[in-house]
């Protein structure tokens, strides 16, 4: 089972934060200062495991990959494989990769509805659902379709952004 | 924002607007910056209108997510955002409401019916987001009321569906165990295939349901032997050795069939995630299949070749789990076990330095505990500190099993508390005292060590060695007769820097100090009565170290007196080199006893030391601290009288108060000389409880009971008359049974001395003992090895055992007291879970076995377990059954063979029944009591009807699961 999935830039501020157990907001904050704690003292040439049951409490592993000026970082339990994981980071970075054509931290900045549907596409309740991500993408694109034909019922934009746009 | 703008309402900003607006602020002003478009948020999303609504929504779900803003506030209008039409409105909602709400929320009924609507809805987007929201969020309500449409779903022509339906299945089984009648034979159906999306994610589902509870999934072993062999998803395999891992243990028969797919899968993969997966399946639970491990060892030497951290880091981690029964396998790689220690990974070093101590024995733990040591002086704080906590770990393992040298591992001990980022002071402290209360003839080297670190007045600077420095002085108070200077240990003990210590930590200087006062004076009588036969004739040498310690002392009282009033502050005049040197001078002596006579002069040197430093104390805060020093200047008032001025005093006087002092030290030097050692943590228990003792009953009821007989005997019968009983008997036999063995020949030097006063302090051990832990562990080998002469060694193992009877009891009691703790502690810690477990495990059993008494047994605990938890709901629970029973209705059109449509719907039934029992599970417990009888009343019956049941609905279901295994 998965735990957690995080994107926290090298500066700690969190870009994407999935927690598949209930927690409050003040112990999220608190996870999340943790992890960025222990990543940042870590080298580049490293390996991608980082002892997580001081932070998560028992039976939690961390793996986590260093991309440009991101951490992507996946917490789970026994239940799952550290190799297994690293792959599923490089999964989901690919997809976003796929999606956002040469994803930079920006693009997850901005597009923070497309960045939960990607993950949600791979990951259902702490499972890992789908490892394709052509079938991710697919399924991510019928999304965005469903959501711009919904929106475009009310005529009228009414968000700033949207009316700048037009 | 006092006003909002004309802006502000005409043009609600976006997600985006926000995003950028907050990446456009200091951040010292972003908090300002949030905090207003929180005010915003709040005004926006009671709009009417639902796109400004669950916009205002969004925003606020993205502060909570990235900003950690508090958003439970909102959850109502969540709810109102999923019951739009809109597929944009409802996304919004539905990740809103997986990301805050919980179990606790008050709305969070209410979504169930916009939940089984979503679930029913034509769109399969709109379904899986009603599916993601019910795996994140579900409760014990929903799960059980949506069961039925999530079975549905579990046949959906949609993959797409299909999978994620499967997913909840885990969520409802945790929640709902009774969801397990319904959905659990389409769940094994969805297993057939190899390499759909839809077994990757029933592997999955039973994968976590498998590792709470193997044994109710070992049936389905052969379908999973079946995707073990046939599929070619790297994924589907890893889970699906995941599974066998916990099943393995369970069905001894199942190993010798899985060894050799796993390993095929071992040599044909390419994929690394695979292989490990299989080498950790094979050194886990295949660990007696020779080849298999042979095979696994081999690419576990290929992980560790590898440049790639990750898999050496694995690779170490796979030896490590092998390590315990297969050595060899740490053996053969030791080349790059011992490299890897330098590794820069911290993971790396860990697991390697794991494997160097799990390669430590008694021949080699020297050696490898002096390069560790070396090693940790070079690394970082951490590391340093990991590597002395396994060798502290690694040493006392069984009663200090590995150690044969017990000089050695003291100082060795010492040597570790010097490294400057040593923060295992507290553990070093139970080794010495522990040690030094095991193993007797460490003792003089132990006492030479704890002075060594009482004198070195860095130490005290060092909060972490606290602990230890209280161990070093307890240990030279205790075992002061192997000093060779117990004046310099006083003066060590009274230092200045003491000051710095913890109070709890300077009672314990302040008593050793007591102590070593003790039997100073104590040997200074003994010494005048040698004297007083014949005269006294002291050698120049002597004379001169007296003199080297008056003037110490001298030296000490003057800086004393200048300090006295601020003992906070360092003394830099404080005069160690000094007595290190007067300690130095006399180190050819053997002991303090031998050589060193005490003169008067030292001895009201001494007291007057004391005096100087204790007097201030006596009024200290610290209850300890003062009490203890009330005490020792009361006894040093009595002392004083004989010590103060003998030359004026007259003659028969002298005498009299003399032989009063004398006595007096006598006693209290008897009283400190009497030995502590280890007691079991048991011991209390062994001591029979006799029938007229009833613990448990008021105490009021005590006179009654007794009637006439006076209140203390009871007491004193309980502990004392078994006691001496079992004891007469144990020394006895001990005593018979050395004899036989070894020659009793006159005891030998000192430790005589000490060996007199094994009394009172242990309570006998059980007399069905193990033969072979008979010896303390500890004590065996330090006697028998360490010492040069072997013959000697024997006698005072024979001495031993004559002159302290109770000895072999000692040690003994550890194993057992370990053994005995987790007896103990593991039932209360696994009560809890058991439960619910049962709930699952039982509902799975009857669908899978079709055990006809389990059943029964099964469905009875749940309707008991929820009717006792029965509250005041049952309008609502009727209500919402009424519709499950629909729901039910409809059941069977989606169903393929029409023969197991009256078992569902049966199932169906009793799942509604069921209901109301669980209706209340969510653990509202302080409702009216009124109520609740009522409805247990009610529920009596289901039960009754309930028990009927059970047969039909389960026995028709065991053809269907093949069974080999059984």
């Amino acid at each position: 089972m998965i735990k957690s999935v995080l994107v926290i830039n090298t500066q700690g501020k969190p870009r994407l934060t999935k927690f598949y157990d209930i927690l409050t907001v003040e112990k999220q904050q608190e996870l999340l200062r943790s992890v960025f704690g222990v990543l940042c003292s870590r080298a580049d040439n490293v390996s991608n495991f980082v002892e997580a049951e001081s932070i998560f409490g028992p039976d939690s592993r961390l793996v986590y990959k260093h991309y440009a000026t991101l951490y992507f970082v996946i917490v789970f339990d026994s239940s799952e494989n550290e190799l297994a994981m690293l792959d599923l980071i490089q999964v989901f970075v690919e997809t976003l990769d796929k999606c956002f054509r040469n994803v930079s931290e920006l693009d997850i900045v901005f597009n923070y509805s497309k960045l939960h549907n990607i993950l949600d596409g791979i990951i259902f309740g702490g499972q890992v659902m789908e490892t394709s991500s052509a079938e991710i993408i697919r399924a991510v694109e019928e999304i965005s379709k469903l959501e711009a034909a919904s929106n475009s019922i009310s005529l009228v934009p009414k968000t700033v952004s949207g009316w700048r746009s037009r | 924002m006092a006003s909002p703008s004309l802006m502000d309402t005409l043009f609600q900003r976006g997600l985006d607007d926000i995003i950028k607006g907050v990446r456009h602020q200091q951040s010292s002003t972003e908090c300002i910056f949030i905090s207003r478009v929180i005010e915003e948020i709040r005004r926006e999303i009671k709009s009417t209108d639902l796109q400004t609504k669950s916009t205002a929504l969004q925003k606020l779900t993205y502060l909570n997510s990235i900003h950690f803003i508090d958003m439970s506030w909102a959850s109502f209008h969540a709810i109102e955002c999923i019951s739009s039409p809109t597929f944009s409105h409802k996304k919004i909602g539905y990740l809103a409401i997986s990301q805050s709400f919980s179990e606790s929320t008050p709305v969070i009924l209410l979504i169930s019916n916009q939940l089984r609507k979503d679930l029913k809805s034509g769109n399969e987007f709109e379904v899986s987001l009603a599916l993601d929201c019910l795996s994140r969020i579900g409760t014990v309500d929903l799960c059980r009321d949506l069961a039925s449409e999530v079975f549905i779903l579990m046949s959906s022509s949609k993959v797409f569906i299909r999978k994620k339906a499967i997913g909840v299945v885990l969520k409802l089984f945790e929640k709902y165990p009774d969801a397990v009648r319904v959905c659990f034979k389409k769940l094994v159906e969805s297993l057939e295939g190899s390499d759909s999306p839809i077994v990757s994610a029933v592997v999955g589902v039973f994968c976590e349901l498998s590792a709470k509870d193997p044994r109710s999934y070992l049936p389905l072993a052969p379908e999973f032997y079946r995707i073990l062999v046939d599929s070619k998803n790297n994924w589907v395999l890893i889970k699906v050795l995941k599974i066998f891992v916990k099943l393995a243990p369970l069905e001894p028969r199942l190993a010798k069939r899985l060894v050799e797919p796993i390993c095929d899968h071992m040599r044909k993969t390419g994929a690394k995630s695979l292989v490990f997966e299989c080498i950790r399946t094979v050194v886990t639970s295949f660990t007696e299949y020779e080849s298999a491990m042979k095979l696994a060892a081999a690419k576990i030497r290929e992980f560790l070749m590898e440049d790639d951290p990750n898999l050496k880091y694995l690779g170490l981690h796979a030896i490590s789990i092998m390590a315990p029964k297969h050595l060899w396998a740490v053996l053969e790689n030791k080349d790059v076990v011992i490299q890897s220690l330098s590794d820069e990974d911290p993971n790396i070093k860990l697991e390697s330095l794991r494997l160097v101590m799990a390669m430590a024995s008694e021949s080699n733990l020297m050696e490898t505990c002096r390069v560790l040591v070396n090693y940790a002086l070079k690394s970082d704080p951490d590391f340093c500190n990991e590597i002395l906590g396994s060798i502290l770990s690694t040493c006392c393992q069984n009663v200090y099993e590995v150690i044969i040298d017990f000089d050695w591992y003291v100082s060795l001990l010492g040597e570790m508390s010097r490294i400057p980022n040593c923060k295992k002071g507290e553990e070093i402290e139970n080794q010495l005292i522990d040690i030094g209360m095991r193993v007797k003839d460490v003792r003089p080297e132990l006492v030479r060590i704890a002075r060594d670190l009482l004198i070195d007045p860095a130490l005290l600077g060092n909060p972490f060695l606290h602990r230890l420095l209280s161990a070093a002085a307890w240990v030279c108070g205790e075992y002061v007769e192997f000093s060779r200077n117990p004046v310099e240990l006083m003066e060590a003990l009274l230092q200045p820097r003491t000051s710095l210590l913890p109070s709890s930590i300077r009672t314990v200087y302040m008593q050793s100090a007591f102590k070593i006062l003790i039997f100073c004076i104590h040997s200074y009588f003994l010494q005048k009565e040698d004297m007083t036969s014949e005269v006294s004739d002291l050698s120049s040498k002597r004379e001169c170290s007296e003199s080297s310690d008056l003037a110490t002392g001298k030296a000490l009282v003057q800086s004393d007196q200048d300090e006295g009033f601020n003992p906070r502050e360092s003394n830099q005049s404080y005069e160690y080199p000094s007595v290190v040197d007067t300690g130095d001078g006399q180190s050819s002596t053997p002991t303090f006893m031998e050589k060193k006579s005490l003169m008067h002069e030292s001895i009201v040197n001494l007291l007057n030391l004391m005096e100087l430093v204790l007097s201030p104390l006596s009024g200290s805060l610290d209850v300890e601290i003062q009490e203890r020093a009330c005490n020792v200047l009361g006894f040093m008032e009595l002392v004083q009288q004989e010590f103060s001025n003998p030359l004026i005093r007259k003659e028969a006087n002298l005498d009299r108060e003399e032989v009063i002092v004398s006595r007096v030290v006598e006693w209290v030097h008897d009283g400190f000389t009497e030995e502590l050692g280890p007691v079991s943590v048991t011991a209390q228990d062994r001591v029979p409880i006799p029938d007229e003792l009833v613990l448990k009953e008021n105490l009021t009821d005590l006179e009654a009971i007794c009637g006439g007989v006076e209140l203390p005997a009871p007491g004193s019968f309980s502990l004392t008359s078994p006691y001496y009983g079992e004891s007469a008997v144990f020394s006895v036999s001990n005593l018979q049974a050395e004899e036989d063995s070894e020659p009793s020949t006159e005891s030998t030097s000192l430790l005589t001395e000490h060996r007199k006063r094994h009394e009172l302090y242990y309570l006998p051990s059980e007399k069905n003992k193990i033969p072979a832990n008979d010896y303390p562990p500890a004590n065996d080998p330090s006697s028998s090895i360490n010492t040069n002469d072997a013959t000697e060694d024997l006698v005072k193992l024979a001495d031993q055992s004559l002159v302290s009877k109770r000895k072999p009891n000692h040690a003994k009691p550890r194993p057992v007291v370990v053994k005995l703790e987790e007896g103990e502690a593991a039932p209360v810690v696994s009560k809890k879970p058991e439960l619910k477990d049962d709930l699952l495990s039982g509902a799975i059993h009857d669908i899978l076995l079709g055990n006809e008494v389990k059943a029964a047994s099964s469905q009875g605990n749940p309707s008991d377990k929820s009717s006792s938890k029965r509250k005041g709901k049952a309008k609502h629970v009727d209500l919402l059954d009424s519709k499950e029973n629909l729901a039910v209705g409809e059941q069977p059109n989606h169903e393929n063979p029409s023969s197991r449509r009256s078992k569902h719907r049966g199932d169906g039934k009793q799942k509604s029944k069921k209901s109301k029992g669980k209706k209340n599970g969510d653990g509202r417990e302080d409702d009216g009591e009124k109520e609740s009888q009522k409805i247990r009343d009610h529920h009596g019956r289901h039960k009754s009807r309930q028990r009927a049941d059970a047969p039909i609905n389960v026995v028709p279901q065991t053809p269907d699961i093949p069974d080999y295994l059984l």
